[in-house]
């Protein structure tokens, strides 16, 4: 096995005096997608909100431990927070177009990042064929090709999510979090993300937060189970559904709880 | 090196705001300290309860009871003519109008009502009182006070009431109440300290004004001894007394203003202390 | 109870209507063109033109706004969006007081305070630097004008321009906060490309707010700016605004003919000019702050 993209280690949550995360410890593959599921209020979008720091923008809340990213901490001292999302790149439960048109959606991360830097892998100045190159990556393009600079706000949901993970992918990140990606949408959009995330795994290493085990069986190759803001149990996606080997993992997936 | 420079950007609008938000809250002790601090030298047993002797614009002795004596009867009686309208009113929006396109006209008329310039309510009351031939007096600055009153009582009154669950309201239909039965007993008892709180606020506004009274109320050194007499009033007693080259005649001035200021104040921490009250009692 | 409601909403233009019948004679007598424009000011002759009070709001009212607006804004955005809430806890009260105090207290502090600010401080300053514009130059050796006025109202505004932009700000879905966040944008990029953005008529319509609250303020302006009829050429001449024109003349307004009709027209005036304001910015604010 390669390196893992992300390792946690002992990683603690708390909202106020309510402890969210009890010492987490897991590994997250590089290249492959990994799914957290369990019950709700299990702690899984804690987990990956913990992951590019957007928990802490919450008032009250409190995190410790470490986060390993490529060998830097990213809780760690000096740390630039921005530099951090840049890196982890999140899709969140329900889109949320920014208020501009579809254009300036997936071209915002460039923009205030500055066209220049280290994230211009060569595209140049050429925001016109990054902003092509990830509405299709997306799934996008060929609906929007004719109207990019109409407000986003006149999509469809299924659209504005794949508008948001344009929008995500544009400022290229090493790791894609995926909370609940597909909840908001209906069967159709849902299926169109999925393939997008099957595909885009080549490239970039997804984390998918899930409640529903059948999206766990189809998409993941990595698997952690969550119970009470504890790790149960994480392994291969088919050794653990096949095979769980802790008592409470094996009565979630048997729908004896949950 | 762009995240540098957008963080400098940051850092550097964050002293701005800081910087505003001292200027505003700087604003506000400047002017309390300016207040208390020259009026303060000329609060005395005698400037509280003496009208003052000589005219009120050359007299040297003598204090403001004519003023304060004015503003309680124009702000209490303007409140309480405000108030036998402002209930009903904010009781049949919510008990009986609730969402309805007239409730939201109506709503959005208060709204502007409350923003309308208190010399314009100053104006409309001297034309009722031309019409009704009356002449400047309490009676005419209770009137002028009431119509400015109104929207704040109103809203003030709609927004505590609106804090009543539904399932309260819903309850007491179920029970067979009225929508009348239930507006006083449920609505009412649960909401008073808001209600309260509404007719503070108006009171405090209604007290503060001056240019609403200036052309209705009058102004006497005596203090009013009927609603058809002239009266004074704190804010005129201030502007009027600032005018004149007497510094004797200032210090009452500067005294008016440090007493309006303190009643003002008073109601306003008061009524926030209510609040809080009522969000201890209120059945969620 | 349906009735009161129906009167109260009926309000506005029943005073509307009020004073216009009693501003009929003037508006009869003198051409709109003449009242509006003329400069000419001198009611026992009969000659009735409201343009140096016009211009005096104008003035004071665009001081006000220029002075007022950014800081209010920016405290907004300070309170909405990185104040800890303990400072928002005790900050928003006491901006709240502020709104309670009185227009002659301002008016008061305007004048011990302000007017020998501006007398002392500001005047030979500006004058010296930049009295090459007009703007700037003063001929004015006392401190009352239009730039004191501003400075006062610009006080007297802050409240409810803060106030309604902050909320409208609070309302900004966190998602959308979020959504830029996660791409690694800093705060300030967020609150300015973002939620500003979104929030936008709504802080358009607490400015607007608030310059309704500055056009019709009387006694705390009538006791620092002047009060001589002229147009202002500089933020230091003296100015005479509507309001100002009404409430210092009411007492002789029985006793020279078409003069009550005249200030009564000053009224209506200023009425209708508010009410466009206001109507306007409440319907922004209707449609924004609805839930959902």
């Amino acid at each position: 096995m390669t390196e893992p993209q992300i390792r946690i280690q002992d990683l603690n949550a708390w909202y106020g005096s309510a402890h969210a995360l009890k010492g987490i410890t897991a590994e997250i593959p590089a290249r492959q997608i990994t799914a957290i599921f369990g019950p709700s209020g299990c702690g899984k979008t804690t987990l990956l909100r913990s992951l590019n720091r957007l928990l802490e923008e919450v008032d009250g809340t409190w995190v410790t431990g470490e986060v390993w990213l490529d060998g830097i901490d990213i809780y760690g001292r000096g740390v630039d927070v921005t530099e951090v999302r840049t890196r982890v790149g999140m899709l969140a439960p329900k889109p949320f177009p920014l208020p501009m048109s579809i254009y300036d959606n997936v071209a915002y991360g460039r923009r205030i990042h500055g066209m220049h830097g280290r994230l211009d892998k060569g595209n140049g100045r050429n925001l016109d064929k990054m902003v092509e190159r990830y509405l299709r990556a997306a799934g996008l393009w060929d609906e929007v090709q004719d109207r990019l600079h109409a407000p986003a706000s006149g999509l469809s949901t299924g659209q504005q999510q794949r508008l948001c993970l344009a929008r995500a992918l544009a400022v290229e990140p090493e790791v894609l979090l995926c909370d609940e990606p597909t909840s908001a949408l209906d069967p159709i959009s849902a299926q169109r993300i999925e393939d997008q995330l099957v595909a885009l795994k080549e490239e970039m290493t997804i984390v998918v937060v899930t409640h529903s085990l059948q999206q766990a069986r189809r998409l993941a190759d990595h698997v952690i189970f969550l119970w009470l803001g504890e790790l149960v149990e994480a392994g291969p996606g088919d050794r653990v559904f096949q095979a769980p080997s802790d008592e409470r993992t094996r009565a979630y997936l048997a729908g004896d709880v949950g | 090196m762009k995240w540098r420079r957008a963080k400098l950007v940051e850092r550097f609008f964050q002293v701005l705001m800081i910087g505003s938000a001292a200027v505003v809250l700087g604003s506000l002790v400047l002017i309390l300290a300016t207040v208390v601090y020259k009026g303060i030298s000329a609060l005395n047993l005698d400037m509280l309860t003496q009208v003052p002797k000589g005219g009120y614009y050359m007299g040297k002795e003598g204090g403001i009871l004519n003023a304060i004596v004015g503003s309680l009867y124009l702000a209490g009686g303007a409140t309480a003519l405000s108030l036998v309208f402002a209930l009903p009113i904010a009781l049949y929006l919510q008990f009986y109008a609730e969402r309805s396109r007239f409730a939201e006209l109506a709503r959005l008329s208060l709204d502007v009502l409350w923003g309308v310039p208190s010399i314009v309510y100053g104006a409309f009351g001297f034309i009722i009182m031309l019409w009704l031939g009356m002449r400047a007096s309490l009676l005419g600055g209770i009137i002028a006070l009431a119509f400015l009153e109104l929207p704040i009582m109103v809203r003030g009154m709609d927004e505590a009431i609106a804090m009543v669950p539904p399932a309260l309201k819903e309850a007491s239909y179920a029970l067979g109440a009225t929508r009348l039965e239930t507006a006083v007993k449920v609505a009412v008892r649960q909401t008073a300290p808001g209600l309260l709180t509404a007719v503070l606020l108006a009171f405090g506004r209604g007290i503060g004004d001056a240019a609403s009274v200036l052309f209705t109320a009058g102004y006497t050194d005596r203090l009013p001894d009927s609603l058809l007499s002239p009266a004074a009033s704190l804010p005129l007693a201030v502007f009027f007394q600032l005018g004149t080259p007497f510094p004797a005649v200032q210090e009452r001035a500067y005294a008016s203003a440090l007493v309006l200021t303190a009643i003002v104040l008073g109601l306003s921490l008061i009524s926030r202390g209510l609040a809080r009250r009522l969000n201890k009692h209120v059945i969620r | 109870m349906a009735l009161l409601t129906l009167a109260a909403t009926l309000l506005v233009p029943v005073i509307a209507v009020a004073l216009f019948l009693r501003a009929r004679p003037i508006l009869a007598a003198v051409p709109l063109k003449d009242l509006l424009l003329s400069t000419a000011w001198h009611p026992l002759k009969g000659e009735f033109g409201f343009y140096p009070f016009i211009m005096g709001t104008l003035w004071v009212t665009a001081a006000a706004m220029i002075l007022a607006v950014p800081p209010s804004l920016l405290t907004a955005i300070y309170l909405a969006e990185y104040a800890p809430a303990g400072f928002r806890a005790v900050a928003k009260p006491l901006i709240d007081l502020l709104a309670g105090i009185p227009s002659v207290v301002y008016g008061v502090w305007g004048m011990l305070t302000i007017v020998p600010f501006v007398e002392k401080t500001v005047a030979p300053v500006l004058n010296r630097s930049l009295g090459v514009l007009g703007l700037f130059r003063t001929d004015n050796p006392t401190g009352y004008g239009v730039l004191a006025g501003g400075l006062v109202l610009a006080v007297m505004v802050f409240p409810i321009i803060i106030a309604v932009a902050e909320e409208v700000i609070q309302a900004v879905p966190q998602g959308l906060r979020e959504a830029s966040l996660a791409l690694g944008a800093t705060r300030w990029q967020t609150i300015r490309n973002v939620v500003v953005r979104r929030a936008w008529p709504g802080v358009m319509a607490a400015v607007v707010l608030g310059l309704s609250r500055a056009f019709g303020e009387t006694m705390a302006v009538l006791m620092v700016v002047g009060n001589v009829v002229q147009v202002p050429h500089s933020i230091f001449d003296a100015a005479y605004p509507l309001t100002a024109l009404i409430a210092n003349n009411y007492g002789e307004m029985m006793s020279i003919p078409l003069y009550d009709a005249a200030l009564l027209c000053g009224a209506l005036i200023l009425l209708l000019i508010v009410l466009a304001f206001n109507t306007a910015s409440r319907l922004v604010l209707v449609r924004f702050l609805r839930p959902g």
